[in-house]
Parts: C-alpha cells; sequence; structure tokens
C-alpha cells in the first residue's frame, strides 16, 4: 500500500449565507499525515468531506494523483473514511463491519474473513471478530472502524475527528497506534481535529483554517515557533502579549532587549509574542512581580504572575518549583535569550490563549 | 440484606400496576377462559371446535386475510411516506404530514365509516359527482373495507416508523458509500437489516387494529364481509343455536392466540432493533 498526492485546488463551499471553504489550496504529499486545524466552522470537516466525496465543491477542485475526482461519486473514490461519531453497522459484528467493502466487492467469504482477521490482528483485537458494536468500548470501535477504513487498502486515509468522543487516556493511546499505522502503511492521511495537542503530536505537518482559508500549513515545531499570523500564534499553543519597545533591529521588554524574529515593524510600541515555557520566574522579593495562581501540572506548573506595571502572564516552571512558587510569592520575571515575534501593539499587556485557563490554585 | 429491602420496595411500587392488570386483564380472561371451556354446566371443548368450523372459521380467516393485506399494504406505504417525510428539506411539511398522522391513526369507528359512506358510498358525494357506481365501483366488499382500513393505517405506520429513521445515522449510509456501496447495497445489507424489527412492529400494530377493528366494519359491511368481530357480535346478540352462546368466548380466545402467535414473533426482533439503535 502506498499513499496518493492529494490536492484541493481554489475550493469554495457556501451552504447558504455561510462561507465554508473560501478559495482553499493545499496539497498533500504521498505517505503524509496532515492535520487540518482550526476552530469549529473553519471548513476542516468540509475540506475533508470533499476529498470523500460527501460533499461538492461550488468551486475548484479535488485532485488525487494529479486526476480530478470533483465528480466522482463517494463510492467510487479510493478512500478509507473514520467517522467522528461511532459509525459501525449496527447489525453487523465486528468481522463482517471490517469486510463490508470487500463484501461489495463481492470478494469470497472465506477470504474476507481472513483479510478482516489480519485486520483485527493489526489494530490489536484479535478476539473480538464476533461481537457487535454495541458490546464494544468506544476506543474499540474506533478501532474497528479503522481497520475497516484500511482494509480495501485505500491511497488515502481520511479522519474526521476519530478521538473527539473517547476519554483523554484511550485518545492518547488511539493516536500513537494511528500514527504507527500509518506509518507502516505509507497511506497518505488527512486528520481533522480541533485539538491542537493532537495535531502537533501526530501531524507531519499541520494547515490552520480559519474561515474557510488557509492561515498556515507548516511542520508542528514551525508551527509552534514561528506561527504566520496572529490567529495562529493564538489558536497554537498559548501566548503572552507584553508591551514592548523597537529600539532598531531589537526589542525591549521587561527590561531585556531581545533581537525580533523576522522584520522590525515600523511601529515603536508594541506586542511582544512569547509563550509561557520561555518566561522565567525566579523567587525574589524586590523582583517587582507577584505569582497569583498556580496550576499544577505534574511535570510542571502555570503560573500567572502580576507584573509591575500590573500587566499579566503567564509561565511554565517545573513542577519541582511549584512548592516555592506558590501564590502570593514575590518573584523576578525574565524571558529566555531568543529571538521573539512581534505584532503592533497596544498599550496594555495581556494574556490570550486557545482555550480557557483553568484556575487551579 | 440492604439489596433484599431494595428489591422488596420496588415490588411494593409496582403492587398497584400489577393490581390494574389482574383486573382489568387477568379478570376477563379468566371469564373468557371458563366460559369457552364450558358448555351445559359442564368442561368441554365444544365451542373451542365449533368456533373452528364452518362460518367462524371463514370469518376468522376473512379477519387474518384483511388484516395481513392492511398490514403488508399499510406498512409498505406508510414506510414509504415516512421516508419522504424524513428525507424532506421542508421542516413545515414533516410537521404537518405528523400531525394529520397523528390525528388520522386515531380515526375510526362509527364516524370514520360515516365519513366514507358520504364520501364514497353509493350516494356519496364524490361517487355520484365522477358516476363510479357506473364504472362498478363498490365500497361495501372486502376491498371497500381494506381501503377504509388503510385511511388509518398507513398514518399510524407514519408514526411508527418516523422514529426508526430518524435513528438511522447519516454516518451508517455515508461509511456504506466510502466501502463502495451503492444505494441498494446499503438498504439491503445495514437500512432494512437495522429498520426490519421496527418494520415487522408497525406490520404487528397494523395486524392488531384491523383484526380487532369492528364498529367500522359493522356500520359499512354488516356480515358482507365475514369478520370474526362481527361472529362475535351476533353471537353475543343471541344469534345462534341455545347453548352455544359461550362460542363468541371461544372466538375471542382464538384472536388471543393469533395477536398472541404474532407478538412472539415480533418481540424478540422489537428488542434486537431497541439495541442497535440505542
Amino acid at each position: 500500500m502506498n499513499g496518493a498526492r492529494v490536492e484541493f485546488r481554489g475550493l469554495r463551499r457556501r451552504f447558504g449565507a455561510t462561507v465554508a471553504l473560501d478559495n482553499l489550496n493545499l496539497t498533500v504529499e504521498p505517505g503524509e499525515l496532515i492535520a487540518l486545524l482550526g476552530p469549529s466552522g473553519c471548513g476542516k470537516t468540509t475540506a475533508l468531506r470533499c476529498l470523500a466525496g460527501f460533499e461538492h465543491p461550488d468551486e475548484g477542485q479535488v485532485l488525487v494523483d494529479d486526476k480530478d475526482v470533483t465528480r466522482v461519486p463517494a463510492n467510487r473514490r479510493d478512500a478509507g473514511m473514520v467517522f467522528q461519531s461511532y459509525s459501525l453497522f449496527p447489525n453487523l459484528n465486528v468481522r463482517d463491519n471490517i469486510s463490508f467493502g470487500m463484501r461489495v466487492r463481492k470478494v469470497p467469504a472465506a477470504r474476507r474473513h481472513e483479510r478482516a482477521q489480519e485486520l483485527l490482528e493489526l489494530i490489536g483485537l484479535p478476539h473480538i471478530g464476533g461481537r457487535y458494536p454495541h458490546q464494544l468500548s468506544g476506543g474499540q470501535q474506533q478501532r474497528v472502524a479503522l481497520a475497516r477504513a484500511i482494509a480495501l487498502e485505500p491511497r488515502v486515509l481520511l479522519l474526521d475527528e476519530p478521538l473527539s468522543a473517547l476519554d483523554a487516556k484511550v485518545r492518547v493511546t488511539l493516536r500513537e497506534e494511528i500514527r504507527r499505522l500509518q506509518l507502516s502503511l505509507g497511506i497518505t492521511t488527512i486528520f481533522v481535529t480541533h485539538d491542537q495537542e493532537e495535531a502537533l503530536s501526530m501531524a507531519d505537518r499541520v494547515a490552520v483554517l480559519r474561515d474557510g482559508h488557509l492561515e498556515q500549513v507548516a511542520d508542528p515545531a514551525t508551527l509552534y515557533d514561528r506561527p504566520a499570523t496572529p490567529f495562529v500564534a493564538e489558536f497554537v499553543g498559548t501566548m503572552n502579549h507584553l508591551p514592548g519597545t523597537v529600539v532598531g533591529d531589537r526589542v525591549e521588554v521587561l527590561g531585556q532587549s531581545l533581537p525580533i524574529d523576522g522584520p522590525a515593524p515600523s511601529a515603536e510600541r508594541v506586542e511582544v509574542l512569547v509563550r509561557p515555557e520561555t518566561v522565567l520566574v525566579t523567587p525574589e522579593s524586590d523582583g517587582g512581580a507577584l505569582v497569583m495562581v498556580s496550576s499544577f501540572r505534574g511535570s510542571t506548573a502555570r503560573l500567572r504572575v502580576q507584573l509591575a506595571d500590573g500587566t499579566e502572564a503567564l509561565a511554565d516552571v517545573p513542577g519541582h518549583d511549584a512548592l516555592r512558587l506558590a501564590p502570593g510569592t514575590k518573584v523576578r520575571v525574565s524571558l529566555v535569550e531568543r529571538p521573539v515575534l512581534v505584532a503592533p501593539g497596544t498599550e496594555t499587556g495581556d494574556v490570550r490563549t486557545a482555550v480557557p485557563e483553568p484556575d487551579v490554585v | 440484606m440492604t439489596g433484599n429491602r431494595t428489591r422488596s420496595k420496588g415490588w411494593l411500587a409496582a403492587v398497584p400496576l400489577l393490581a390494574f392488570i389482574a383486573l382489568i386483564f387477568g379478570v376477563p380472561l379468566l371469564v373468557l377462559l371458563g366460559g369457552t371451556f364450558t358448555r351445559d354446566g359442564s368442561v368441554s371443548a365444544a365451542n373451542l371446535t365449533e368456533s373452528l368450523q364452518g362460518a367462524y372459521l371463514t370469518a376468522l380467516l376473512g379477519s387474518v386475510k384483511i388484516s395481513t393485506v392492511v398490514a403488508v399494504v399499510g406498512a409498505v406505504l406508510g414506510t414509504f411516506l415516512a421516508q419522504a417525510v424524513v428525507t424532506s428539506r421542508f421542516r413545515a411539511l414533516r410537521e404537518a404530514v405528523l400531525t394529520a398522522s397523528g390525528v388520522l391513526a386515531n380515526f375510526g369507528g362509527v364516524p370514520l365509516a360515516f365519513a366514507w359512506i358520504a364520501t364514497l358510498g353509493n350516494s356519496g358525494v364524490v361517487t355520484q359527482a365522477l358516476g363510479l357506481s357506473d364504472h362498478g365501483w363498490n365500497l361495501y366488499n372486502f376491498w371497500g373495507l381494506t381501503l377504509v382500513y388503510l385511511y388509518f393505517s398507513i398514518p399510524l405506520m407514519v408514526l411508527t416508523v418516523v422514529p426508526a429513521l430518524d435513528g438511522l445515522k447519516p454516518q451508517w449510509r455515508e461509511a456504506a458509500q466510502n466501502n463502495g456501496a451503492n444505494t441498494w447495497q446499503f438498504w439491503r445489507w445495514v437500512g432494512i437489516p437495522v429498520l426490519g424489527p421496527t418494520l415487522l412492529g408497525g406490520f404487528v400494530l397494523l395486524f392488531g387494529g384491523s383484526f380487532a377493528a369492528y364498529a367500522t366494519a359493522k356500520a359499512m359491511v354488516g356480515g358482507s364481509v365475514p369478520l370474526v368481530t362481527l361472529q362475535i357480535d351476533a353471537a353475543l346478540s343471541g344469534n345462534v343455536l341455545i347453548g352455544h352462546e359461550n362460542v363468541a368466548l371461544a372466538l375471542s380466545l382464538d384472536m388471543i392466540v393469533i395477536a398472541g402467535v404474532v407478538m412472539a414473533i415480533y418481540l424478540p426482533l422489537q428488542k434486537r432493533s431497541a439495541r442497535w439503535l440505542r
């Protein structure tokens, strides 16, 4: 099995007044796992469904290995799909679910069942062939759905938020299994998710969508360290927005002078974008800052610190420092010496996060 | 210990319901059984034997025949109508059809017979206006009665099957398509098997509705169409040989047995479907 090259070319799709896809252009290389990441309504599922054949774009083309499949019916496309909610056929047992596509293609029963057993072993559930979907856990159901999706050895695998209905622990295990399978089969995979951690941990590249268009597509490290737009910076990970002043090709922030990542802006007052893990916090009675909240997370603790000018910043510190940096501790805040992103600024500092921070003291 | 006590309390709560069932169903059933197996003051199966012979057997078979025809035609047409409603993009149409079905499914008895007689009877408005009598139209036979029964049976089927059609997840169809299946293959291997028990349930409901119907038939066709309910009516009215009055009870027992057989087939299947659609 090897992967196909997939290309979305100028896709547009409207639902009434809502624009789901707005000139989406994206190429997925053979064997690549690409994650489509974005908030609800950004168009990521619509793009996937256009590739599966369940949606038809108003404009643009979907190409698989340079062949236009835009108008090819869904049942004639060479793409396996795993759906968000459990989609196993309830009246068929696991073996028959997995071999459904082969039954459609009139493969003899013995061969079908042999292949189903191979796939059950591949997904680590060799003994459940005779069970029905309602007898399986959510994680098992999605594993079986994955086996069904790859049973016909498609050249493209589509995953539409397959882990979103599962609990956290199963999710982590299953995403590792999906990645392992995808790498071993070399199948081109497009994975839709709104969970940035899932996208960053699994994908070769992540495509961030917003309002139907592509904001940035890059490998996870680049996306995290070098977000192309303020939206990506805020959507992927947590970002502090601290007030700074541009001096030449450097920016002064928190009393430090740091190099600017990218061209220096013309404005003097800017927002300096820094990740919580690049914020250093040390106990110091005259440091000018105060720990407001501490959220212990095991290996790390996230601190919300009030700076001397009243603005707040988030900082990630080692978990074992959580006790000596308890709320109420006076501290000094500094930044790791590395180039920082700047954006045309506001007068006050701010912390913006992709998801609300739980304040656990 | 605590578990036993909780269980006892649970049973206690069910006592009023059980007492109600015993009173409403149990007592009549005992009376019915007692009467069926009694002739001239002694225990006998003569009533039961007689209820399965001659005109009584013809009436019993007539009821089974009309009920089967109504159930099959009503289930098929009702399912197609329900599917059209479920897949319609017009929300108002769905609401209108479901509301109308709710009303029509409960339209029965003498008022229903009168409505049809006034419309399509020998002197009915439509019969006269279109001159249907000249073309051999007759409402007062087996097929006329079938038509009238379908009038409330199709809406009943719509009401029964719409929730099941709503329960068919779009992902199942899409997953089938994704595996290469066309529409027919989806229905053959997934849709109909999943819906099957519900369709059968609808069939049972329609069968039961027609099988037990009395007033409409009595008002419309009298004795011209042999039906077991009309035979029971005749027997209860004393239209039998002296000493054979309990044949009516035996006919009722025959009906219960037939309904019981149908339910015995339906219930296990319904249980399986409920698990699938959970």
